[in-house]
């Protein structure tokens, strides 16, 4: 170990973290601002209609909100688990700035609807080479701190975490591969089912690696750590981490039941989609169980109430992911708004919630506070989170499967008994009844944002001294 | 016919996924076999406190995994999934869409037979033929002409008496059963003042004001341009070729001076598309019974 480097590097888990929140509200105003454009359509004016927003949403959820947490949590965790201040010098701050640039270039040109039509790989091909720097400069930071670790153990987190970072780049390279014809125009060098295929293998695995495997590392940092207790089960973690980064990699053809995909090819995907089942459900146990005997810490402190309610919603959307993969419940839910439950029950309820647990975790300690300014916010926080997640995916749900019931429907003289348009009907209340889900997650995350500031006010920005590692003992 | 170019990716897609399963399996079966120490942890710490016991994987949970595995091992044996494997069902996504379709063709046969047998207006006197007709049409026809059926810009009214293509059953049925094409050229070298005489002219056929100066100059060009070969020297349209009556009230674009003159500089290409091979003569027939409906009682 180097002894000139005796301090962790926070400054870019500060930049990230605090970006975090502020990327948060921005994806999600966004999202409840389409939300209520489906309710109210006069809302869709000129070019910012619900066609461009929509794509805005999902990057910023995803790449900003999401991503910034991810970054903010891998850094502080390999730093801390490794022993050793963050590797890579300059390449470090790269990683932030480059990946603000990516999302501020995102920002201007989906609205302009400048894209490359590939859900959740919008981003046209300028903005896609700028990615690849960033990210490899991220695997290089994060696989250098931990080759240069004081400890021989590399800790469960750091598993995820690397095969997240690992994984994405490889999508990214895959599913982005595209011929350029002007800087804001290219054509996807797939064409056809094959180009589909590719979309849903890279669609899939966004939701596997950046969503899951990233967050599952965040989890088995935060929750032991704010639980006081050690992990439930080691071999659990070796287990369900390999079984989950194989198995998701089969699990995209799923995306395309019932379409020109050979039927051989969606039988793998759905079968592989099953196998998924129990190595996701893994990583709620190890996290829920890693509580046992702490119970009593749910009852007043909201970290913990955020982390453990992010692995209940894990583990009910991971179910409920291999069911709707089942060929024949997804000839009802797919292309109805259960889809979209589906993925907020995973999006507001896993994701956002274990990174605002954790940034919940972060922000006192690296402003120099003993804790957050009001711990009573946090706390109002997480009940408005809950509650506006609960809304939005029973009401998804219940239009979902309502459109999916509408839309198959036949009289006994053959005709369907709805038309499309009574089923958007019927849809309304329940969309806004999302809606206002989604305005309930936003109002929480403009409290966090009160809260933050006030934490950081006349807080102090110092890094903290590298911990040397506990003698080993058997 | 086989997804495959050579028999190799079929042994390929076999040996990969059997292999991918039977290793998910294998996993859980060594790790299992590990010792364990519950309630004591592995031995390392990171930074200062977190550690790891050295518990078992739940029961319930590693019953779980087996069971999806075996699941698997069987779908693939009962469902296509192993290459070219057909699956021992026989069954295809195809297949099973087709088995269904005429299930329900064979269910609703005598029903539509028996429209089928009647005349085109008898069939629209009929209250539950208009009943599915309505239903149809708010399936496949809807998404143009409009759930009123008052069409759009470029799309028909099918509410009105006009009628583009001939409003009598059998002009009916050949519209819904192979479609129309309609073309109007472009005339853009007549000018743009010659462009605007004619779209005076035209306006003034319906009774629309305009300017006579340009109107009647407009008339000459009418008759010289080659405007009457589709609309005819009397300007009512020509129902073979799709070409618009200029004398009524009834504007598929727009009677604007400005439409009108986009429409004789640029033309039209507009189609409607053939449902036969789709619906089938049964439901193009009850179709085009339950257009004629909708045009009944209106002036």
């Amino acid at each position: 170990m180097s002894g000139t480097q005796t301090t962790y590097n926070d400054k870019v888990v500060r930049q990230f973290a605090v970006m975090t929140v502020i990327w948060g509200i921005v994806g999600m105003l966004v999202g409840v601002i389409v939300a209520a454009q489906l309710v109210w359509p006069e809302l869709n004016m000129g070019f910012l209609h619900f066609g461009r927003l929509r794509p805005l949403h999902t990057n910023a959820v995803i790449f900003a909100f999401g991503g910034c947490a991810l970054f903010a949590t891998s850094y502080w965790c390999v730093q801390r688990t490794s022993h050793a201040r963050l590797w890579g010098g300059p390449l470090v701050p790269f990683t932030f700035w480059g990946w603000q640039i990516v999302i501020l270039l995102a920002a201007i040109t989906l609205p302009l609807g400048i894209t490359q039509s590939k859900e959740y790989a919008e981003l046209e091909w300028p903005i896609d080479i700028l990615i690849t720097l960033v990210w490899v400069s991220y695997a290089l930071v994060f696989f250098g701190t931990i080759a240069k670790r004081t400890v021989s153990h590399i800790y469960v987190a750091n598993w995820f975490f690397g095969a997240f970072i690992i994984a994405v780049a490889l999508l990214h390279l895959v599913n982005s591969a595209a011929v350029p014809v002007t800087l804001t125009k290219s054509y996807s060098v797939y064409s056809g089912v094959q180009d589909a295929m590719i979309q849903w293998w890279y669609g899939h695995n966004a939701v596997g690696f950046f969503l899951t495997a990233g967050f599952l590392g965040m989890m088995y940092y935060f929750v032991p750590k704010q639980a006081g207790r050690p992990v439930y089960s080691y071999r659990l973690s070796v287990v369900h981490f390999w079984a989950l980064i194989f198995t998701y990699m089969w699990a995209g053809p799923h995306h395309l039941h019932y379409t020109a995909l050979p039927d051989w090819t969606q039988s793998v995907g759905m079968v592989f989609s099953l196998i998924l089942l129990a190595p996701s459900w893994g990583g709620m146990i190890n996290g829920i169980m890693t509580l046992s005997g702490a119970w009593h810490k749910l009852r007043d402190d909201p970290i913990l109430k955020f982390l453990i309610t992010s692995l209940s919603f894990y583990g009910m959307s991971t179910f409920e992911g291999p069911m709707m993969a089942i060929k024949t419940v997804n000839a009802l839910s797919h292309y109805t708004d259960w889809t979209v439950g589906h993925v907020h029950s995973g999006a507001l309820g896993w994701v956002a919630m274990v990174s605002i647990g954790s940034i919940y975790y972060l922000l006192p300690k690296l402003f120099g506070k003993s804790e957050m300014y009001s711990t009573k916010l946090m706390t109002t926080h997480f009940w408005i989170a809950t509650i506006g997640t609960v809304l939005y995916i029973a009401s998804t749900w219940i239009s979902g499967v309502m459109q999916g019931l509408m839309w198959r429907a036949v009289n006994a003289d053959g005709t369907l008994a709805y038309s499309f348009v009574e089923s958007v009907k019927g849809s309304y209340p329940f969309w806004a009844i999302r809606w206002l889900g989604g305005v309930l997650f936003l109002t929480g995350m403009l409290i966090m944002a009160y809260n933050m500031f006030k934490t950081m006010a006349g807080g102090k920005t110092q890094d903290a001294p590298v911990v040397v590692p506990a003698a080993h003992h058997a | 016919m086989s997804d495959f170019v050579s028999g190799f990716w079929n042994i390929y897609v076999i040996v990969i996924v059997l292999v991918s399963i039977l290793a998910c399996a294998l996993l859980l079966y060594m790790q299992g076999k590990a010792t364990f120490t519950p309630g004591k942890t592995m031995g390392h710490v990171w930074d200062e406190t977190l550690e790891e016991y050295n518990n078992p994987m739940p029961k319930w949970w590693s019953w779980l995994f087996v069971f999806t595995v075996i699941f698997s091992l069987v779908y693939l044996v009962l469902y296509p999934g192993l290459g070219d494997f057909k699956g021992v069902l026989g069954w295809t996504q195809y297949g099973a869409h087709k088995a269904e379709v005429e299930k329900m063709d064979a269910a609703v046969k005598p029903l539509f037979d028996k429209y089928m047998a009647m005349d085109v207006k008898a069939v629209a006197g009929d209250k539950q033929a208009m009943e599915m007709g309505k239903r149809l049409y708010l399936t496949y026809c809807m998404q143009c002409h409009g759930a009123d059926a008052r069409g759009a810009k470029g799309f028909p009214n099918l509410t009105d008496t006009d009628w583009q293509y001939g409003g009598e059953p059998d002009q009916i049925k050949e519209t819904i059963a192979n479609g129309r094409m309609g073309v109007m050229p472009p005339h853009e070298q007549l000018g743009a003042d010659g462009i605007k005489d004619l779209a005076n002219y035209v306006r003034s056929l319906s009774g629309l004001p305009n300017d006579s100066v340009r109107s009647a100059k407009g008339k000459e060009a009418f008759a010289s341009a080659g405007c009457v070969g589709c609309h005819g020297m009397d300007a009512k349209g020509m129902a073979a070729v799709g070409a618009p009556n200029l004398t009524d009230k009834v504007w598929l674009y727009g009677s604007s001076e400005a439409t009108i003159s986009e429409t004789i500089a640029k033309g039209r290409q507009n189609q409607m598309p053939a449902w036969k091979e789709f619906l089938g003569d049964a439901k193009v027939h009850l179709l085009a019974a339950y257009v004629i409906s909708l045009s009944q009682g209106a002036k």
